[in-house]
């Protein structure tokens, strides 16, 4: 039972991570309709600049992880305004060709720059909580729990600013109708491009998570599965809705620990994307995902 | 002076050669409109009017600047708003936050003001203020798309084909809105293929027939015009 709870717990905390990330594919998706697929790199370089500040410059963590979010931001507008703008008006397979090569070229560039050998972090200690169950016991990580805190305060941001602000109401009227928000006089270019600097900024915050709190070690490929999974989190979920990216992502990670503990870890990966598959045969629109109508 | 003035406008489609050269204008608290058969080019031309196409010559001025350029976007601020085909409301937002869509470029404090005024003008916005547009019946998506519209202050507004896919009743009663836009001043260019409607409302009008003027004058006179009425009116 002990163990049934640690697991419950660390997936939920792993979990609010995927949806942390989850939340830039399915916002970037809703409103520029593209899959992001250097989404997961630019966590990549989040981690890194997080290492950086912390560890080879020694500052504090309340610093590092506003720089790793500023540099995400600053990558992520850059990567918007060369490589996606100029194929607004293509097909999407092309665009989507487009990520696929920008997501090599940052992991290449990262090589390039730091190498292909992966860094050591200390991971930020803030303690555990011991819970004693019965004769059982076992501990919860303090940062674990933060970033499931820090993933609840952030869906609940991003739903106030896309329902009740004017910048938000924009977004929301760029993704179901391009052409008719232009004729609004809503500047598409900037919404994108300002979906884009949220998405990135969300995927700095989850780089410092990653290696800060989790542990996992850096590399120029680090970003590539914790992408994925959060990918298969936002169809889980309903791709473009922002609870629903919470829910997934919270769910991915929850079946990730449960059956990593209880059936196998080598089973783990490959038991989380068959759920993916499941989900996609029974209800392709994910959880929370509208249909498509059309009234004329 | 006129507020809209269209010189010798030419738009391609790729290869196809959709509108060649026509010329044609707008004065303030005028209705115009342009008729013509399906794919005669009329929504083509309010496309490239407000930006979402571009000529390929020719040139338009509204309120005297050149905005063949501009982009689409960029047209609400000047006081040009296209009210478009099909309606294109935001269907999953609700009917209070489509309004407040249109009146984007518009300060803040006066969007109270604004919206008091179309609610005036469709009252039955007022009643589903809180509901999600995609529930709206075709009737009340038109009237919340023209009060979009409104919502901007337009010293122009582009009706195109405002009555397409609704009931006859439902027709009169837009077609009404429209008279009612105009007795309080408003400036409108309609595009319309319900020819006898448009032309009783409307001031002058231009006939299309693929991608060419073939014909304008007052309104009245087009609506008792032999060949008109042969070509468009079913008789």
């Amino acid at each position: 039972m002990a163990q049934f709870l640690e697991a419950l717990i660390n997936g939920i905390s792993l979990g609010s991570l995927y949806a942390i990330i989850a939340l830039g594919y399915s916002m970037v998706y809703g409103i520029a309709k593209m899959l992001n697929f250097a989404h997961g790199d630019v966590i990549m370089v989040g981690g890194y600049i997080v290492f950086i500040v912390l560890n080879n410059m020694g500052m504090p963590a309340a610093l590092a992880i506003p720089a790793a979010m500023l540099v995400c931001v600053a990558l992520g507008i850059t990567i918007e305004g060369l490589a996606y703008r100029p194929l607004r008006q293509a097909t999407s397979l092309a665009v989507l060709i487009t990520a696929i090569g920008v997501s090599y070229f940052l992991q290449n560039a990262a090589q390039l720059i730091w190498g292909a050998n992966p860094r050591f972090f200390t991971i930020m200690n803030y303690g555990n909580i011991p819970v004693s169950l019965g004769k059982d016991q076992f501990n919860i990580s303090v940062g674990k729990l933060c970033s499931v805190g820090v993933s609840v305060v952030i869906m609940l941001g991003l739903s106030f600013f896309t329902g009740k602000t004017k910048m938000g109401k924009s977004m929301r009227a760029v993704s179901e109708d391009r052409g008719a928000a232009e004729l609004m006089g809503i500047n598409v270019n900037r919404t994108i491009a300002l979906t884009f600097a949220i998405g990135s900024a969300l995927a700095g915050v989850a780089g410092a998570m990653l290696v800060g709190v989790y542990g996992v070690q850096l590399s120029p490929t680090t970003g590539a599965m914790p992408g994925i999974k959060a990918f298969t989190a936002a169809v889980f979920g309903g791709i473009g809705s922002i609870p629903g990216a919470m829910i997934g992502g919270i769910l991915i990670g929850v079946i990730e620990i449960l059956v990593g503990t209880f059936i196998s870890t080598d089973l783990k990966d490959a038991l989380t994307f068959a759920v993916l598959i499941i989900m996609l045969v029974v209800k392709p629109t994910g959880l929370l995902g509208k249909p498509i109508r059309e009234k004329v | 002076m006129s507020l809209l003035s269209v010189q010798d406008l030419h738009v391609f489609y790729g290869n196809i050669h959709a509108i060649k050269g026509i010329s044609f204008d707008v004065s303030e608290g005028e209705i115009v409109t342009l008729i013509g058969a399906n794919g005669a080019g009329k929504s083509t031309t309010l496309n490239t009017v407000c930006g979402l196409l571009h000529a390929r010559s020719g040139s338009i001025n509204f309120n005297g600047e050149d905005i063949t350029r501009l982009k689409a976007s960029s047209m609400t601020a000047r006081g040009m708003v296209l009210c478009p085909e099909g309606r294109r409301i935001f269907q999953q937002m609700t009917v209070r936050e489509n309004l407040e869509m249109g009146g984007f470029t518009r300060p803040k404090g006066e969007i109270a003001a604004s919206l008091e005024r179309v609610y005036k003008q469709f009252p039955r916005l007022k009643e589903r203020e809180k509901q999600v547009a995609g529930t709206l019946s075709g009737g009340e998506q038109q009237m919340l798309a023209m009060g979009r519209a409104l919502m901007s202050r337009p010293k122009l507004i582009m009706l195109d084909e405002p009555s397409m896919g609704l009931a006859p009743i439902l027709v009169e009663q837009i077609f009404e809105i429209i008279h009612s836009l105009h007795e309080n001043g408003s400036t409108i260019l309609l595009v319309e293929q319900n020819a006898q409607m448009a032309l009783s409302v409307a001031d002058r009008a231009y006939v299309l027939e693929t991608g060419r003027i073939t014909m304008t004058g007052p309104a009245e006179d087009l609506l008792h015009d032999d060949a008109v009425r042969k070509a468009y009116l079913g008789e």
